[in-house]
C-alpha cells in the first residue's frame, strides 16, 4: 500500500498531464500541477531543515570528527532564521507604518539583506571562482596527447583557444595569402564550433530526448519502479 | 448724423477685419495616417480564450518597412502607439454590460508592432475590433475597423502538435512491442555500457578499501526526470553496496529528493537481505543553494575520502568542482548526466561517463529486467526513425544547395520545408510546399 498509492498517483498524474499537452482545454493543468509541487516542496523544506539540524546536533553532542564545523552550521542556521523571521532592521511599510513587521524582509540594509549580500554572495562567488583552477587542472589532464584521439582533441582545443583571442588573427597577419584566410585560427574556430561541435551536440541532444521519452514511458507504464524503492 | 453713424460702423468693421487678419489662425490638425487592413481571427488550437488582431502599420509609423527612402514622415505625425478598442456584439446568451457593449480601449501597443493577442475574451462571445494610430501629441488617426466580428471557438485537439502526437504514438508502440517481445521470452541484445559495468567495480573497490561510496543525484528536484533516473541508478548501487557490505553516503540538494532517496536505499537494503545495515542518516539534506551544496559535498570528500564517487543526475557548473575534487582524492568516479554543457567536464575528470541516453538507459540496463530491456530496444528503434528523418532532410538540403535551385520552389524545397516546419516544427499537418526554406537551419 505504501508504494502502490504513490505509484498509482504517478501513473495517473503522468498520463493526465501527457494527454493534457495535446488538448487546449487542459493545457493549464501542467501549471496547476507545478503549483501543487511547489507547495509540497515548501512543506518538505521543514523535513530537510529538521534533518540538517538533527545530524549536526548529533555530531556536536558526540564530539565526532569535525564537530566544530557542525557547531558553526547550527549557529548560522538558527541565527539566519531568527534574523529573517524577526525582520531585523526592516522598516515598516509606508502603507502600514503602525505595523513593525509590515516591511519587505529583504529590504536594503536589513539584517537578512546584509547576510545575503555580505556572506552568501561572496562565499558563492568564491566557490564559483574556484572553477577557473579546476578547468586548468582538468584541461591539463584531458589534453595530454596519449593517443590519436587525445592528440586530435589537443590540436582542436589549441585552435579554439587561440581563435578566441587576438592571437588567432595576429599570428597570421601579413603573410597569409588572401585565398588561405580560412586557415586563420579565428575562422577555423567558427567552423569548428558551427559544424562538428553543433553536429555532436545535436546528436547528444537527440539521444537525450529519446532517453527522456523512454524513461518517462517506463515510469508511466509502471515498468520501472525502482525510484519508489521497488524492483 | 446718419452719415456719421454709417462711417463709424464701416470703420469699426474694417478694424475688426484687420485685427482678425493680424491674429494667428489655428493650424490645421495634423493627425497620423491610420493603420490599414485590420484582420481579427480566432487563435487556432486554443481553448477559445484568445483572439489574434493584426493590422498593417500606419504610413506615419517610422518602423513601417514599406515606406520608401524618400518618403518622410512629418515629425508631428509620427506614431507613438496604436490603440485597440473592442466591443461585444453577442454575449452568447449571457448578459453583456453597457461598458462591454460599447467601444472601450483594451490595449495600447507600441509603434512598429502590428499584432496583438487579446486573452481577455470569453468563449462563444462575438467581438468587434478597431484600431487607430496615436502620435506623441495624443492626436488620434481615424479608426480602422475590422471587416467583421470574431467569435472565439475551442478546439478539442491541438493540431499544431499533431506530428508530435504521431511521433509519441510511434515511439510508444515500439516500446510496447519490444516489452511484449521480452514478456514472451524473446532474448534481446543490448550493447555493453562500460560506465555501468564499472559501477560494480567501483563498489567492490570501496568495499575492499573499507571506505564509503559517495552518490550524488544531481542538484535538481524530484520533479525532474534526471533526478528520477539518478534515483533508479542509486537503487542498484545501494543494492550492490548492501550485498558487498559497503557504506553509501547520499547528500542531497533538495528535501524531497532526500525523502525519495531514503525510500530507495531502504528498499535496496531490504532486497539485498541486509535491512539492519541501512543507515538513514547517511542519506541527508545539505542545502538548496548550489555552491553551498558543492562546498558541503567536497568538504565531505576531502575529509572522508570515499573510494568511489558516483554522480547521476542533473548538474550545472558544480560538476567540474565535484569531479575534480574526486579526482584529487583518487576515487574511482562514474558520472551520468543529460546536461550537454557539463558532459565535457565529466569526461575530462571521471573514469567513466554515461553520455545522454546511456544515463537514461542505466536503470534498465542494470536491472537486467527483460521488460525494461525491451523498452531500451524500443528506444533504439525510435532513434533509427529519427535518424531516417534526419538523413532525408540532409539529402534534400544538400541537393538544393548543390543544384543552386530556387530555394522556395520545387519538390525538394517543399519537402525540406515540410520536414522542418511540420514534422519537426509546430505547424501541424499544414500544407505541403508552403512557407520559406531555411537551408542554413541555424534557427531550428
Amino acid at each position: 500500500m505504501k508504494r502502490t498509492v504513490p505509484l498509482v498517483i504517478a501513473i495517473v498524474a503522468g498520463f493526465v498531464l501527457l494527454i493534457a499537452n495535446f488538448i487546449p482545454f487542459a493545457e493549464g493543468w501542467g501549471l496547476t500541477a507545478q503549483e501543487w509541487f511547489n507547495i509540497l516542496a515548501v512543506g518538505a523544506m521543514v523535513l530537510g531543515g529538521g534533518n540538517l539540524v538533527k545530524l549536526h546536533l548529533m555530531k556536536v553532542s558526540g564530539q565526532r570528527k569535525g564537530w566544530g564545523y557542525s557547531l558553526v552550521t547550527i549557529v548560522c542556521f538558527f541565527g539566519t532564521i531568527i534574523i529573517g523571521m524577526s525582520k531585523m532592521g526592516v522598516h515598516p511599510n509606508t502603507l502600514y507604518p503602525d505595523y513593525a513587521w509590515s516591511g519587505y524582509y529583504l529590504e536594503s540594509g536589513s539584517g537578512l539583506w546584509w547576510i545575503y549580500q555580505h556572506m552568501i554572495v561572496p562565499l558563492t562567488s568564491m566557490m564559483f571562482a574556484m572553477l577557473a583552477f579546476y578547468v586548468a587542472t582538468a584541461a591539463f589532464r584531458a589534453f595530454r596527447a596519449k593517443n590519436t584521439e587525445a592528440t586530435l582533441l589537443l590540436v582542436t582545443a589549441g585552435i579554439v583557444l587561440l581563435g578566441r583571442t587576438y592571437a588567432g588573427v595576429w599570428l597570421f597577419d601579413g603573410w597569409l595569402p588572401e585565398s588561405m584566410l580560412w586557415l586563420r585560427f579565428d575562422n577555423l574556430t567558427v567552423w569548428i564550433m558551427e559544424i562538428p561541435n553543433t553536429a555532436g551536440t545535436r546528436a547528444i541532444t537527440i539521444g537525450i530526448a529519446l532517453g527522456v521519452v523512454a524513461t518517462s514511458l517506463r515510469i508511466l507504464l509502471g515498468v520501472d519502479r525502482s525510484y519508489l524503492g521497488q524492483d | 448724423m446718419r452719415i456719421r453713424n454709417i462711417l463709424a460702423v464701416v470703420v469699426a468693421m474694417s478694424m475688426t477685419c484687420f485685427a482678425a487678419a493680424q491674429s494667428p489662425s489655428p493650424a490645421p490638425s495634423l493627425v497620423p495616417e491610420p493603420p490599414t487592413d485590420l484582420i481579427v481571427a480566432d487563435t487556432p488550437d486554443d481553448a477559445g480564450n484568445s483572439v489574434e488582431v493584426h493590422w498593417n502599420l500606419s504610413e506615419s509609423d517610422v518602423f513601417n518597412t514599406l515606406l520608401s527612402d524618400t518618403q518622410e514622415v512629418n515629425p508631428q505625425q509620427i506614431v507613438a502607439t496604436y490603440t485597440v478598442e473592442r466591443k461585444v456584439t453577442d454575449g452568447n446568451g449571457n448578459e453583456v454590460s453597457d461598458e462591454d457593449a460599447s467601444w472601450r480601449k483594451v490595449s495600447e501597443i507600441g509603434a512598429g508592432e502590428s499584432q496583438w493577442t487579446d486573452r481577455s475574451v470569453n468563449l462563444g462571445w462575438s467581438y468587434d475590433y478597431r484600431v487607430c494610430a496615436v502620435d506623441n501629441q495624443g492626436d488620434k488617426s481615424t479608426w480602422c475597423n475590422a471587416s467583421g466580428s470574431v467569435t472565439p471557438v475551442m478546439q478539442m485537439f491541438n493540431m499544431s502538435k499533431a506530428w508530435l502526437a504521431i511521433w509519441m504514438l510511434l515511439f510508444g508502440a515500439f516500446i510496447a512491442y519490444f516489452i511484449n517481445c521480452a514478456r514472451s521470452g524473446k532474448k534481446l541484445w543490448v550493447r555493453k555500457i562500460a560506465g555501468l559495468e564499472a559501477i560494480d567495480e567501483a563498489v567492490g573497490r570501496a568495499t575492499e578499501m573499507g571506505r564509503p561510496i559517495l552518490f550524488v543525484a544531481g542538484i535538481q528536484d524530484i520533479n525532474e526526470i534526471q533526478t528520477l533516473a539518478g534515483l533508479t541508478v542509486l537503487s542498484r548501487v545501494a543494492k550492490t553496496a548492501a550485498e558487498y557490505g559497503a557504506q553509501i553516503e547520499v547528500p542531497t540538494c533538495r528535501s524531497l529528493v532526500m525523502a525519495a532517496a531514503r525510500e530507495t536505499v531502504e528498499a535496496a537494503y531490504l532486497a539485498a537481505g541486509a535491512p539492519d545495515s541501512y543507515q538513514p542518516d547517511r542519506i541527508h539534506y545539505l542545502t538548496d543553494e548550489q555552491f553551498a551544496f558543492v562546498a558541503g559535498v567536497t568538504g565531505y570528500m576531502v575529509r572522508e575520502e570515499p573510494a568511489a564517487c558516483i554522480y547521476m543526475g542533473g548538474f550545472y557548473a558544480e560538476s567540474l568542482i565535484l569531479a575534480e575534487t574526486g579526482n584529487h582524492i583518487g576515487a574511482i568516479q562514474v558520472a551520468g548526466t543529460a546536461m550537454p554543457s557539463q558532459l565535457p567536464f565529466f569526461v575530462a575528470s571521471c573514469d567513466y561517463t554515461l553520455i545522454g541516453e546511456e544515463f537514461f538507459a542505466a536503470s534498465a540496463y542494470l536491472s537486467g529486467d527483460p521488460l525494461q530491456i525491451g523498452s531500451l530496444k524500443g528506444q533504439d528503434y525510435g532513434k533509427f526513425l529519427s535518424v531516417l528523418v534526419l538523413i532525408i532532410g540532409i539529402f534534400f538540403a544538400t541537393t538544393i544547395s548543390m543544384t543552386e535551385s530556387d530555394e522556395s520552389d520545387g519538390f525538394g524545397a517543399g519537402a525540406l520545408n515540410y520536414i522542418q516546419n511540420n514534422i519537426l516544427g509546430n505547424e501541424g499537418f499544414g500544407s505541403f510546399g508552403g512557407g520559406d526554406t531555411d537551408i542554413e537551419g541555424d534557427d531550428s
